[in-house]
């Protein structure tokens, strides 16, 4: 870039405060025409509250953005779309029903007839070689083709600035490919794009420049293509990165945790049946569970966990306890903790004290009640504990769970979780929305409790995550589980075909291959 | 011009106690307005209605006959409203009750001995909650709104109280009047301090309050309460069956308000008439949000609602206000808290239409 060309975007000193919270403190970076810019930062370092300024969804308080040199004022995001700014959001808004050229219509700003729109859509496919039916139906498309309407959405706007949220936590390794190689194609004809994400390795792949927020302030900029995940990662926390450390040789004992042809029908429109699930989980093992989401994750570990009992007994099993028909007491008193992937709301009531949290879920293992009488003493001496020994950074046992930012909440949990020594742990998500730091410390806890003959099931959409944490893995996709494979001989390109899911449907395997070779 | 709410980071704890005392004193002063403009002496009704019972000795022992009833049923309604079951139908189940305890009134009558009462009581408060156990059968199979049907079944409940009043259990020798015999003395509420009309049903509904204090705070049966109705994925999690807690909270619902219907009967009654609603059951949600759910702040709300009763029935004979102001205060009340609660959890903010733009 010469120095002559202004800057597509430069923000000067922005300044976005929140009740309590100051969300951006002058921030300023700029980025260049057809630059890929990578916003990098822990969970709450103020990435999204920045775009939602640019997008003019929300206005700074103090600053100024310059657009192609120009100081603009963004009232809205009619304002960004029509200055050039497009944005596809980490959560889609697309009607099921609908075809995807209906969805598109309704999206736009100005009217514009079915057969010009459909011209335009088919012109943006074919210059990005974006794979697409306009006809199809959204329910009938992969979370990958949805994304793709989103971002055909945006193309056809022809926009300067691209903004992407975390476009790739739903998609399989090898959407992920397709998706870099179409953004690629789009910064060489100028447009820049702006790139969200807390994925290092795909920052280093796809981006040439890189602003790192922490704490709502800009602490560093980088060329991601010279750095280290590890590097970046340390200069988002502000600090080392702890590696997990694992004993190389371990030794398992014999199956503890077993699934043998779970299958359980699937609820309401959206509910994902599971067929015939079957796994074994050894003493001292940590076996994980990969998949895109939606593919019957959830249910999985209802039945599992036990908030869904299901029949016959015997298709799932804890040691020679056949335990599918029991209820979540059931399964705690013989030794069975989960931990769900959603905290606010399910793994914790963010209403109640840290104290009142261990009750739901430690209080006959931790014998915190008696006779259906609550133990303050030793409830509030069980969450002082988790506090000391998982780092949570809160003021102490008294404080509600919901004051608690999502990485430490999620430590209070896995920690009354893994304090109650339990035979079998499920987790799904484990580090979801979790800060480096606090990831780090949960995995440690995960690996630690499995050299103590604990069976660990890790449910997880973050495939490096499951790599460097687990022993064995298998895939779920549309409720159906794969074969299981061993960590160290699967190779990605194996594990993204099993999640997109290669059995039975000839098309998608062929064009997977295919991007696996592009690739 | 704009008005907006945002919700506020963490809501003061200070104004949440503080705000069942804004919305009383605010109801004073709107009240004191209103009837003033519609040509009542209104700060005379309002002396007359919240002042004059408190100052006047004699007329404590009214407000402990009125707030028992008031106690019992706000106490009962607060466990489910606790746990996001809205049975609002309390007015239903207190006549069930009154009629289950008159039944064994009527069946015993004649008789002598100590059991008789205990026993109208248990028949009371079975009735209670068996009404109340229709809304939770039709909820917990048929997921039927609770609201809808507690509420229904109130008035079906007026009806069964008028048909047994006119026919099978009219009183024999009462001249065609349309009202039970007489309770005898064995199935009369003692009265606790001598010479007033103070009876056992008054110190029992402070017991209960606290009875329900102890289990709310300190037993797993009000932590069930408590979660399912903040969290009811997370009470599944930790492994309580939400079913059985929406019985539960009828059973305990309807139960305490039978209770209170039973007390009412064999206290100020003293035999079953179709007067027996006297909206005791509907006042109790004021009374229950106004105590802020918590079995002592219901304590305090009771005695506070059972003064806006006395002194409407002072206001009425004194100074000529309708009856019907009574029930404008209250309601009155009920609006201020409710519209202060908003205020605690979110601040008014005034955005230039430039700034808010279409930002949805």
């Amino acid at each position: 870039m010469s120095n002559d060309i202004k800057p597509r975007i430069e923000l000067k000193g922005i300044t976005k405060a929140f009740p309590g919270v100051l969300a951006n403190d002058a921030v300023s970076f700029k980025v260049e025409p057809g630059e890929i810019h990578a916003l990098l930062g822990e969970n709450g370092a103020g990435k999204s509250t920045l775009v939602k300024m640019i997008y003019g969804i929300m206005q700074p308080d103090a600053g100024e953005i310059v657009w192609d040199g120009e100081p603009v004022m963004v009232a809205n995001p009619k304002a960004a779309r029509k200055m050039g700014v497009g944005m596809v959001f980490q959560h889609f808004s697309l009607f099921e029903a609908m075809t995807v050229l209906e969805n598109i219509a309704l999206g736009m700003d100005g009217s514009i007839s079915q057969s010009q729109l459909e011209a335009k859509i088919r012109e943006v496919l074919h210059t990005y070689d974006l794979n697409l039916d306009p006809h199809r139906v959204v329910s009938t498309l992969s979370v990958g083709e949805r994304q793709r309407i989103e971002i055909v959405r945006a193309l056809l706007l022809e926009p300067q600035l691209l903004i992407m949220d975390e476009p790739t936590s739903v998609l399989t390794p090898q959407e992920v490919g397709q998706l870099f190689e179409t953004l690629r194609r789009l910064s060489k004809t100028g447009c820049s794009i702006l790139y969200i994400s807390h994925k290092l390795h795909e920052i280093r792949d796809l981006c040439n420049a890189a602003t790192i927020l922490r704490g709502g302030k800009v602490v560093g900029e980088c060329d991601p293509r010279r750095e280290t995940p590890k590097s970046m990662a340390e200069m988002m926390i502000g600090g080392n990165l702890k590696q997990i450390s694992k004993a190389a040789s371990r030794e398992f004992g014999d199956d503890r945790f077993i699934a043998d042809g779970l299958t359980i029908a699937g609820e309401g429109d959206f509910g994902v049946a599971l067929d015939d699930i079957c796994f074994a989980v050894r003493a001292g093992e940590i076996f994980g569970i990969a998949g895109v989401a939606g593919n019957g994750q959830n249910e999985l570990l209802l039945a599992l966990s036990g908030e869904k009992p299901s029949s016959p007994a015997d298709a799932i099993r804890l040691d020679s306890h056949a335990i599918a028909a029991m209820d979540a007491v059931g399964r705690r008193s013989l030794g069975l903790c989960s931990v769900p992937e959603e905290r606010n709301g399910h793994g914790a009531v963010v209403d109640f004290s840290l104290t009142d949290n261990t009750i739901l879920t430690a209080r006959d293992r931790m014998d915190l009640t008696s006779n259906g009488i609550v133990h303050g003493g030793a409830a509030t001496a069980f969450a002082g504990k988790i506090i000391d020994d998982f780092s949570v950074m809160t003021t102490g046992p008294g404080s509600l769970a919901g004051s608690l930012s999502g990485g430490n909440l999620q430590k209070f949990i896995m920690g009354r979780e893994i304090l109650q020594n339990p035979d079998v742990l499920i987790v799904s998500q484990p580090t979801w929305g979790v800060d480096a730091g606090a990831a780090a410390a949960i995995h440690q806890a995960l690996v630690d409790l499995a050299e103590n003959g604990s069976a660990i099931l890790v449910i997880s959409q973050d495939l490096d995550e499951l790599l460097a944490l687990c022993d064995r893995l298998a895939v779920i996709n549309e409720g159906r589980l794969s074969k299981t494979l061993n960590v160290g001989e699967a190779t990605i390109d194996e594990i993204g075909l099993l999640m997109g899911g290669v059995h039975g449907d000839p098309f998608a395997t062929a064009e997977m291959t295919e991007a696996v070779h592009a690739h | 011009m704009l008005i907006e709410l945002e919700k506020r980071k963490e809501p003061s704890k200070a104004m949440l106690y503080l705000t069942p005392i804004i919305a009383v004193v605010a109801t004073m002063l709107a009240g004191a307005i209103i009837f003033s403009l519609i040509g009542h002496d209104g700060i005379g009704a309002v002396r007359k209605i919240f002042l004059a019972p408190l100052l006047d000795t004699y007329k404590w022992q009214d407000l402990g006959v009125k707030a028992a009833p008031l106690i019992l049923i706000g106490v009962g309604l607060a466990i489910g409203f606790r746990a996001n079951v809205w049975n609002i139908g309390a007015e239903g189940q207190y006549i069930m009750g009154g009629l289950a305890g008159t039944g064994v009134a009527l069946a015993t009558w004649g008789m002598t001995g100590w059991w008789i009462l205990p026993l109208m009581c248990i028949a009371g408060i079975a009735g209670g909650a068996a009404y109340a156990g229709i809304p939770a059968f039709l909820k917990t199979r048929l997921n039927v709104n609770e609201i809808l049907s507690s509420l229904m079944l109130t008035y079906v409940a007026i009806q069964v109280l008028y048909y047994l009043m006119r026919g099978p259990w009219k009183d024999p020798d009462g001249f065609n009047f349309p009202q039970t015999r007489l309770f005898t003395d064995d199935q009369i509420l003692p009265t606790v301090i001598p010479g007033t009309v103070v009876h056992l049903g008054v110190p029992l509904a402070f017991v209960v309050a606290v009875a329900a204090w102890f289990v709310l705070s300190r037993s797993v049966f009000g932590f069930q309460i408590r979660v399912v109705g903040a969290a009811p994925a997370a009470a599944r999690y930790g492994g309580f069956n939400t079913n059985r807690t929406i019985w539960a909270a009828l059973l305990a619902g309807g139960g305490l308000a039978g209770f209170a219907g039973i007390l009412e009967a064999a206290g100020p009654f003293g035999q079953m008439v179709p007067q027996f609603p006297t909206g005791y059951g509907f006042t109790a949600i004021i009374v229950a949000f106004l105590g802020r759910l918590h079995p002592i702040g219901i304590v305090l709300a009771g005695i506070i609602l059972a003064v806006t009763y006395v002194g409407g029935e002072l206001a009425q004979s004194s100074i000529g206000l309708p009856a019907a102001a009574t029930g404008v205060f209250q309601a009155m009340m009920l609006f201020f808290l409710l519209a202060t609660d908003v205020l605690v959890k979110y601040r008014i903010k005034f955005a230039s239409p430039a700034k808010a733009g279409d930002a949805a």
